[in-house]
């Protein structure tokens, strides 16, 4: 028997991913940098307003939307080099959300739910996702929020925390329990109050999030998303939303990369750039190395998405890669900075804290280690 | 000309029609590994018969003893051999060093001197570059060549000249000029007939008790001046020429493949066959190896596409040797740990898992971690030519 590699997926490109790369590279080099993160993340913003609007703009939003609902009908493996370029510039625009909150409302949506959000977050963004509660599970269907039917609509009650991008969304994907089972919904975001929605502090600072207490808000009875689709629709939420946050990591490992390798070609000591001592060399040719690796697994991710079977081993492939790559990159980015990386001031720690932020949603590398031995050896 | 289809489909058939199986003995997964005369013989024949079979140098000229086809149809040929996992072609050093620089700067005489005993395996090559005091710091070979009249006469040694005993050529690193402007200038690159006065061959044993390397011992050698490549002082430049052959960042290998990978579902059926699957740490730590297979795999997908590699272009190539060797280093090594009281067995040995060769490969890997510039140097060479760290010293 020989390892072919066939068996996970192959690697390939279309036309169209090249594009985007050049396009978004070119915008988010020329529009974004760390220092500009940082001011506003001192104030407390978390979004780049100018980025949004010039994202919307250019359809960004709308990549994976088909064009009957005024998106560009491309797929999710073309959305993969803006995940990219966004998450290498730390750039404040909730790309990820807005595009898996789209995926789940095409994939689970009622035609009229499609016909009425999808066109609008085309246009401007602004989706979000209310999923994971306060038991920490990874598993999206592990939930206790509930949603009663009655005359007068669907009476939720629970709480849900890491709602991300809350304040700049019009629109919410939602889960609760409904008649003994899980259901979906999804409807205008200002049917929840200011009242109950508290800002978490969270480890990554460039990000955004809310715990929202559920209990009394009432949903209309055409919030909710169609039954034999709510199984399908969590996967395809998961698995996008790993795609999605893997690239945003092996973006983000790149320039931290490229960030430790300038200062130990510049920082010197005992007469000596840092970088000519191989204990730091040859330890950041390993973080290089697994950033590669990572970037292949990527890449094979989104060229093989839509693959059934093979699309879900090559994703959690990607998210072990690109959570390895990124935490060791930004572990000894921390280290190697010396006394001036244990400061607020060197970015080392912007990069660290984005890959536990990463690691704490849809999934860390142990859950989907687990979910691949299933996978691959049942 | 022949299609591409079809060239595969012949080849489909004819090796699994010809393919040896079942061997009593086992064999080696690198050239560098072959250990026993049985081996050497058993691998010298089979590549003369693939060659013969049109399957090896298919893309090489026909005027020299080539097929006269294109790199395509070699490519698929080499699939072949690789997914029917047959016995690798032994003659490394000529079909993936020697053989494409001959073709590329060569004579019309030294094609024809050359190239078809290289295929056909008539005339082993093996590589001097190393010497025992210059492993890493390779630049620095002191190996002494000095003109006389139509000849070189050399002096000095050389060291892991694999199948070095059994080679009738070499490819020669060796210093023509000692007061040379820096030390690279004063190297030249000269064919080097094997079986002449005044060369010895000793033969060195392997940290896995078999043999395999020589130490090559030159005493006022006489070579023909004919066999330099190039002009005098250009023996750097070549020798990094020829590893770029070898590593693939060239085209004009004779195809086959000398190197078998260590396939990470191999250890799952190792796993497998000794009820260590059902162990949650196993598990966890061969999805770790899969992972690394599939990235490495996909690596070399990677760097044929130009748009995905355009960040650091010179990354993957140069990566890639450090990432494969301390892979399969490492999956070998993890194996023995699956082999419970049986992992203290060695080959030959009745009770011995797979008949020890789990810890014959993880013994033999080192020759791959270590040869042809170890993994130290391989970070190295990434960190100051990809990342542009400075030098070490």
């Amino acid at each position: 028997m020989t390892f072919e590699p066939q068996a996970f997926g192959r690697l390939g490109i279309s036309q169209e991913q090249v594009e985007l790369m050049d396009v978004a590279e070119r915008y988010c080099r020329d529009h974004a940098d760390v220092a500009a993160v940082r001011t506003l993340m001192e104030t407390g913003v978390t979004l780049d307003a100018p980025a949004y609007a010039e994202m919307a703009n250019m359809g960004w939003f709308g990549i994976t939307i088909p064009q009957k609902y005024g998106g560009v009908g491309l797929s999710l493996a073309e959305s993969v080099p803006v995940a990219e370029q966004i998450g290498r510039r730390l750039m404040m625009v909730p790309f990820i959300s807005i595009t898996v909150a789209a995926q789940a409302i095409l994939e689970g949506g009622t035609e009229a739910q499609k016909n009425h959000y999808l066109p609008k977050i085309a246009e401007a963004g602004g989706a979000a996702l209310a999923l994971p509660e306060e038991n920490g599970a990874f598993d999206l269907a592990d939930i206790s929020a509930t949603a009663a039917l009655e005359e007068q609509g669907y009476i939720l009650s629970g709480t849900k925390i890491l709602v991300e991008n809350l304040s700049t969304s019009d629109i919410l994907v939602l889960s609760a329990w409904v008649d003994g089972v899980v259901r979906l919904f999804v409807f205008e975001t200002s049917l929840i109050p200011e009242t109950v929605r508290r800002r978490e502090l969270l480890i990554d600072e460039t990000k955004s999030s809310y715990t929202l207490t559920l209990d009394g808000i009432i949903l209309p009875h055409t919030a909710i998303m169609d039954e034999a689709k709510t199984a399908a629709t969590l996967q395809r939420i998961d698995l996008a939303a790993n795609l999605l946050g893997s690239a945003e990591q092996v973006g983000a490992a790149q320039s931290c990369l490229d960030y430790t390798v300038d200062y130990l070609n510049t920082r010197k000591q005992f007469g000596k750039p840092i970088g000519s001592y191989q204990a730091l060399k040859h330890t950041i040719v390993d973080a290089y190395v697994g950033y590669e690796k990572a970037r292949s697994l990527l890449y094979a991710a989104a060229h093989n998405f839509e693959d059934q079977g093979k699309g879900e081993i090559a994703t959690r492939m990607a998210a072990v890669g690109a959570g390895r790559a990124l935490s060791f990159a930004a572990d000894r980015a921390i280290q190697f900075h010396g006394g001036f990386g244990f400061t607020y001031e060197c970015d080392a720690h912007l990069y660290r804290r984005r890959a536990i932020f990463h690691d704490s949603l849809f999934g860390n590398t142990r859950w989907h280690k687990k979910k691949l031995a299933r996978l691959l050896f049942n | 000309m022949i299609s591409i289809e079809t060239f595969s489909k012949d080849a489909e058939n004819w090796f699994a029609e010809n393919t040896p199986r079942n061997l009593d003995f086992m064999l080696p997964l690198t050239f560098m590994e072959v250990g026993t005369d049985q081996q050497f013989d058993f691998l010298r024949d089979w590549q003369r018969r693939v060659y013969e079979a049109g399957f090896l140098g298919a893309a090489w000229p026909s005027e020299y003893g080539g097929g006269g086809l294109t790199d395509a149809h070699q490519s698929a040929a080499t699939k072949v051999m690789r997914a029917q996992n047959v016995p690798i072609m032994m003659n490394t050093i000529g079909l993936s060093w020697a053989g494409p620089l001959i073709l590329d700067i060569g004579s019309d005489a030294h094609k024809k001197k050359y190239i078809k005993g290289i295929l056909s395996a008539d005339d082993i090559w093996c590589q001097g570059f190393s010497e025992p005091e210059h492993g890493s710091d390779l630049g620095n070979a002191q190996l002494r060549a000095v003109r006389d009249g139509d000849d070189y006469i050399l002096n000095g040694s050389k060291i892991w000249t694999t199948h070095g005993h059994y080679g009738k050529y070499m490819i020669l690193l060796a210093r023509t000029n000692p007061d040379a402007s820096n030390k690279y200038a004063g190297l030249s690159f000269i064919l080097t007939p094997m079986k002449v006065p005044g060369v010895r061959t000793q033969k060195i044993r392997k940290l896995t008790g078999e043999h395999g390397f020589t130490q090559t011992f030159f005493e006022n050698a006489r070579v023909p001046v004919d066999g330099l490549m190039g002009a005098e002082g250009m023996g750097w430049k070549i020798a990094m020429k020829t590893l770029e052959y070898e590593r693939g960042a060239r085209g004009g290998q004779a195809g086959g493949y000398s190197l078998t990978e260590t396939d990470p579902l191999e250890i799952l059926n190792l796993a497998r066959k000794t009820g260590q699957l059902d162990d949650p740490v196993v598990k966890d730590n061969l999805i770790d190896y899969v992972i690394d297979a599939q990235a490495l795999n996909l690596n070399g997908q990677r760097a044929k596409i130009g748009a995905l590699i355009r960040d650091n272009p010179a990354g993957l190539p140069l990566m890639d040797k450090l990432a494969k060797t301390e892979f399969a280093r490492e999956i070998n090594q993890y194996a023995l740990t699956l082999q419970g009281t049986r992992s203290a067995y060695y080959v030959d040995e009745p009770n011995a898992v797979d008949g020890g060769w789990w810890h014959r490969s993880y013994l033999n890997a080192f020759s791959a971690t270590i040869g042809g510039g170890t993994s130290q140097i391989q970070r190295n060479i990434v960190g100051e030519h990809v990342l542009g760290l400075p030098k070490s010293y």
